[in-house]
């Protein structure tokens, strides 16, 4: 599949207005010390959809990521996660209730294989205790064959990583590590899935293939996606919905193409100039 | 030579080495989930054998009931060690806890020493005394007995490992902090259990080895043993535990008894140094394991 497939997907206004909202940030503020990383932020994501949070570096988008899943405690505002506030329910549970998410760093479980490091994304909402373990019956057994099911004929099949399932993750490229990291997160059910800079440091053939998979996720899985990412062909091409955020603040939302030519968002990534120079340059690659 | 003699010393070292092999698995836990060797869990071997020694000669509690609370008393100290202390450090370097756990064993040896004082001691006796023969080779009941139950208990946390996923979680918690925590794995739960669970192993330990050896507040040198003990056999390898403790627990008994006395502690870095050599990971841990 090539990427003007993809960008057949941006054309179709109507997912922007469609669905109802799954995630919801409202005033979300957060500070280290003196330092302000989020300074009310606000805004929705609409269930179905792939809305992306752009920014320059250090804007705080990965502060927003770390909030949202309950790796931060903000200072102010609420996350609403299915209608829930968040704001008391620790990680691991929110990964229960079905939000899951990538790290910008790639963050495997080196010395383990490419199957246990997905499996062990199921882990929340496996159900065996250590008698069942101990015995091995019952419980245990049908849990792990329905899980490996499951793992090998969606998971493993549905990202192309078949021919590497028993290798240690720590022995392979970059970019399929960031695959496999993105199957452990299919692995624990999502209903939304946080990717953090998907495509940071892959060739090109790595990101049109990440492209086509995001873009199945969304509408063979029907999981909905919030990313941050900073290649803007990618985040134009996929996105429903983008955020542009710069110094911890929103600076504006909508559609891709509103985004992108938003005079606020090209200074923001080139600094103030010669906008119309910046413009076309900006429009032209990243 | 003498093959009963040699027999009855083989026997004596085989106990010894199952006792090493339980502290080895309560060092290995806690280094599976949290990468962290815990230099205190000889202290905390100590503590426990204190705290039975104080149900049951100063409390004057049922033998049963005292070995009961000894253990769990043991392992509420290891859970709030771990709130108050281990806590606060989650997700600093590795390095940095294992000197707040040295630190924590010089503390345990003052707290024994200020509510028990400094002399050694003699346990209750509790175990059955009527001497255990095997073929001819007389084993002593306390030693027998020790093994016993530190072989079923060894035993149970293979099997348990092997299948139960918690042992997974354990290594993904040790493995990316982040990760597992972002996968559902309440990490800050997991690192209590482990405090919990690995001090109520060490203090049982406490008793066994007390109950043969005696106590005072220095035994927890002991630590030091096991601690060979688990990097022989690999520091995050349960099984590596059991047979390396074997293994020690022979090499010293057998050369205090054909060597002489002084002679224990080189045999066993000796085995260390060599082990070291030639395999640093240890002879069952995993390759990209730390080298200590």
């Amino acid at each position: 599949m090539q990427m003007s497939q993809v960008s057949e997907q941006e054309v179709s206004p109507t997912l922007h207005t469609e669905g109802r909202e799954i995630l919801g940030v409202q005033g979300l503020s957060l500070a280290f010390g003196g330092v302000k990383a989020l300074s009310h932020v606000s805004f929705s994501v609409k269930e179905g959809s792939i809305t992306s949070v752009i920014g320059p570096n250090g804007a705080g988008k990965t502060s927003l990521f770390n909030s949202i899943s309950g790796f931060y405690t903000p200072n102010e505002g609420t996350v609403k996660f299915l209608g829930q506030t968040m704001n008391n329910v620790p990680a691991p549970d929110r990964a229960e209730l079905g939000m899951a998410r990538t790290f910008q760093n790639i963050a495997l479980f080196k010395g383990m294989t490419v199957l246990d490091n997905i499996k062990l994304g199921r882990h929340a909402h496996m159900k065996t205790n250590p008698l069942d373990a101990l015995l091995y019956f019952g419980r245990a057994r049908r849990e792990e064959a329905e899980l490996r099911k499951e793992v090998e004929e969606k998971i493993i099949d549905f990202l192309e990583i078949d021919h590497i399932r028993n290798q240690s993750v720590a022995a392979l490229s970059y970019g399929l590590q960031k695959r496999v990291e993105l199957a452990r997160a299919l692995a624990m059910k999502p209903k939304i899935l946080l990717l953090d800079e998907p495509v940071a440091g892959m060739n090109r053939e790595e990101t049109e293939d990440m492209a086509r998979f995001i873009l199945d996720v969304k509408e063979e899985w029907g999981v909905t996606v919030l990313m941050v990412e900073h290649d803007m062909g990618l985040v134009m091409d996929l996105s429903d919905h983008v955020v542009c955020i710069n110094f911890g603040q929103v600076i504006t939302e909508g559609l891709p193409h509103e985004v992108q030519s938003h005079p606020d968002v090209i200074s923001a990534y080139l600094g103030s100039g010669d906008v119309a120079a910046l413009r076309k340059k900006f429009k032209e690659g990243k | 030579m003498d093959w009963l003699f040699f027999s009855e010393i083989g026997l004596a070292g085989l106990g010894s080495g199952g006792l090493y092999a339980l502290t080895g698995l309560a060092l290995v836990l806690i280094y599976k989930a949290t990468r962290v060797v815990n230099m205190a869990i000889g202290e905390i071997l100590m503590l426990g054998a204190y705290v039975f020694m104080g149900f049951s000669a100063g409390l004057a509690l049922p033998i049963w009931a005292s070995i009961i609370l000894a253990i769990l008393v043991t392992g509420l100290v290891g859970g709030v060690v771990e709130r108050a202390i281990i806590r606060p450090m989650l997700g600093e370097s590795a390095i940095s806890i294992f000197m707040i756990t040295i630190g924590l064993g010089s503390v345990l040896i003052g707290v024994v020493e200020i509510i028990w004082g400094a002399n050694p001691q003699r346990l209750i006796e509790f175990m059955p005394k009527d001497p255990i023969f095997i073929l001819d080779a007389y084993l002593s009941p306390k030693v027998g007995y020790a093994f016993l139950i530190a072989a079923i208990v060894v035993g149970l946390f293979l099997i348990i490992f092997r299948t139960w996923r918690g042992g997974v979680a354990l290594r993904a918690t040790a493995g990316d902090q982040a990760a597992a925590y972002s996968m559902g794995i309440n990490v800050p739960k997991v690192f209590s259990s482990v405090w919990v669970l690995t001090s109520m192993i060490a203090a049982g330990a406490g008793i066994l080895v007390g109950s043969i050896g005696g106590i005072s507040p220095d035994m927890g040198v002991y630590g030091l043993s096991v601690l060979v003990v688990v990097i022989v056999g690999g520091l995050d390898s349960l099984l590596g535990a059991l047979i390396a403790g074997i293994l020690v627990g022979l090499i010293e008994t057998y050369a205090g008894a054909y060597l002489g006395g002084e002679f224990k502690m080189l045999a066993t870095f000796m085995l260390l140094v060599v082990v070291l050599v030639i395999r640093p990971y240890g002879l069952f841990g995993t390759h990209e394991i730390e080298r200590l």
